[in-house]
């Protein structure tokens, strides 16, 4: 398949996107209320919030990714200058997994229990690239070596239950990488792991990704996964992008209330011990949908919230080029 | 609880004592294969005083969930002692355990996986009472409202399908059904775990409220020593199915002394130093 000349140099654009979950059971929930979202060839970067806020919706939406039961309202998606959202779905399977890839949150669910891993992601590598079995098995093992596998024939022959929960998840990385993308997801890839393996599949991730010149997403509800990783950041609040900038701004000088309120919450990181001291925590939850009205969805729980904040429309502004926001502290 | 001493001291007594606990489990071999017997826990020695709080921390594996099903007594230990204030339950059957475990109560994560998906709110947090036959109807229905509330749910959300609820949500309805009956200990079992950050600390600090308004005792288990440093007196390091090093917070973290204790500590520290490469500080 052919696709068209980029129209811009970005690899992945999400352009006031909005998309609404349609559950059998129970009401339709609005999951992304025009966000919007561009990276670049090669970029790192981070999606950042809380569970709910839409943050998960953005990433599958990048690579047309989300369940049966999503309904795109209204934007676009584009790849490589395509438009994802009029593409069939013969001509996305051809994107996915060669040009893009997903690394998901939990590798148990991810692989199928009853297949070799090995065989697993050779797979992926026969769906798209034209091999002997033979050859694949060879790429198969480089990718269990390049993943960090010691012994990459045994891990070849073993099956998802014989291996350990960071074990799965590197497999998980390596089928992803099979065809060396030019994007890859990554949704929460470490939660499930104990803190000891995070930082090792993290580094491992960033190692392989900057080698191959892979763009990576990373999306996490935790800003020091995302400290170590990513170059840019983009905050999600009620199914919108409230603010993104380079990594060290977001962190450093946040701007957004929301996001000053979730950089706070890495205190837990720094922790008096045996104190019992409270954590910083932000109240409430977030909207259960998201339709976009006047004012700020976040006024409820801001601890800034002026007058001005539920009655008029909220605007994005950009105090710097690399740095936009959307809340009423920075003009509207 | 304070027992009497000649000199008319009263001297605390733990509300939980465990000493010489070990629990083995035995894998049955495949085909021609040995069954092969698996040490889980090895003569763990844990006190907890009252309105204290001990953090078990290790990896997974290392045997702390062995020792949390033990004192809970989902499993029975094959040695040691288990005193919940004045009686040991490690060898008790099931009829008398039932008869202690409104003192012991548990949480998990995942605690939806513990609930009937048919249960209202309401209905969740009152199955402890009626299992242990206390309360009438209206009784029980009025300690689950006040309990929704004391964990931040509204008793409005009473009749509403448990399964309904937010992940931060459900562990709220699994702590309120932990306290229904009055415990004197809580085991939490990665009970802050799989949450995000923003949920996370709304949960600890719910648990630090409740332990001063109950006088709650907790016995938390974790791998997340960062996590557990701020929430706990004593930490006990686990490491294959051995306690390795146990002390106050404090010093244990300054002085780790146990290799598993310096991995732990350094990687609680890594997450400090990817913030402070970018010049973040708090």
């Amino acid at each position: 398949m052919k696709l068209p000349e980029p129209s811009s140099d970005a690899l992945a654009l999400v352009h006031k996107l909005s998309v609404t979950y349609e559950p059998d059971s129970g009401p339709p929930v609005r999951a992304l209320d025009e966000a919007s979202l561009e990276i670049q060839p090669g970029e790192l970067v981070g999606i950042l919030g809380e569970s709910g806020s839409g943050k998960s919706t953005l990433g599958a939406a990048l690579i047309r990714l989300l369940p049966s039961d999503a309904r795109y309202d209204s934007g676009s998606v584009r790849f490589r200058g395509s438009d994802l959202l009029a593409l069939s779905e013969p001509e996305l399977r051809q994107i996915r997994g060669a040009e893009v890839a997903l690394i998901p949150q939990d590798p148990a669910l991810a692989l199928n229990p009853v297949i070799k891993v090995g065989d697993q992601i050779a797979e992926v590598l026969h769906a798209h690239v034209r091999m002997t079995r033979r050859d694949g098995r060879l790429s198969v093992e480089a990718l269990l070596a390049e993943v960090g596998f010691d012994q990459p024939r045994q891990i070849y022959h073993a099956y998802p239950h014989q291996l350990s929960g960071g074990q799965r998840q590197r497999v998980v990385i390596a089928q992803a990488m099979a065809c060396r993308p030019a994007l890859v997801i990554a949704d929460e890839p470490t939660s499930k792991l104990d803190a000891s393996l995070q930082a090792e599949i993290l580094s491992l991730m960033r190692k392989i990704g900057q080698r191959h010149q892979t763009a990576f997403v990373l999306i996490s509800h935790d800003p020091t996964v995302l400290a170590g990783f990513v170059d840019r950041i983009a905050v999600m609040y009620a199914g919108r992008v409230v603010e993104e900038g380079r990594t060290e701004d977001i962190l450093r000088r946040p701007l957004h209330p929301y996001t000053q309120a979730l950089v706070r919450l890495i205190g837990r990181y720094f922790p008096v011990a045996g104190t019992r001291t409270r954590f910083a925590a932000i109240e409430g939850e977030p909207p259960e949908s998201t339709h976009r009205g006047v004012g700020c969805p976040f006024a409820p729980r801001c601890a800034e919230k002026m007058q001005v904040c539920t009655e008029r429309d909220l605007q994005e502004t950009r105090p710097q080029p690399s740095h936009r926001v959307s809340c009423f502290k920075y003009g509207n | 609880m304070a027992t009497d001493t000649s000199d008319g001291k009263a001297v605390a007594q733990p509300v939980l004592r465990v000493s010489g606990l070990s629990k083995t489990y035995r894998r049955k071999g495949a085909g021609w294969q040995r069954s092969e017997v698996i040490v889980a826990a090895q003569d763990v020695a844990i006190e907890i005083f009252a309105g204290q709080t001990l953090a078990l921390v290790g990896r997974s594996g290392s045997g702390k969930s062995t020792v949390a099903r033990c004192v809970t007594r989902l499993e029975k230990p094959n040695s040691g002692q288990i005193w919940l204030e004045g009686t040991d339950i490690a060898q008790l059957d099931s009829r008398e355990l039932r008869s202690l475990r409104p003192k012991l109560q548990m949480v998990f994560q995942d605690a939806a996986t513990s609930m009937n998906p048919r249960f209202t709110a309401a209905e969740v947090i009152e199955e402890p009472l009626l299992i242990q036959k206390q309360a009438d109807k209206s009784a029980r229905r009025a300690r689950a409202k006040k309990l929704m509330q004391e964990v931040g749910l509204s008793p409005q959300w009473a009749d509403r399908s448990a399964m309904e609820f937010s992940g931060g949500q459900k562990q709220r309805l699994a702590i309120a059904r932990a306290l229904v009956l009055e415990p004197k200990l809580l085991v939490l079992d990665e009970a802050l775990s799989g949450l995000d950050l923003s949920t996370e600390a709304q949960i600890a600090n719910l648990l630090l409220d409740l332990q001063a308004s109950h006088s709650l005792t907790y016995l938390l288990i974790s791998h997340d020593l960062a996590l557990v440093a701020r929430l706990a007196e004593t930490i006990a390091v686990m490491a294959k199915g051995k306690i390795v090093e146990q002390g106050p917070a404090a010093q244990v973290i300054a002085n780790a002394s146990h290799s598993e204790t310096s991995a732990l500590v350094a990687s609680a520290r890594a997450a400090q130093a990817n913030l402070a490469a970018l010049g973040v500080a708090l």
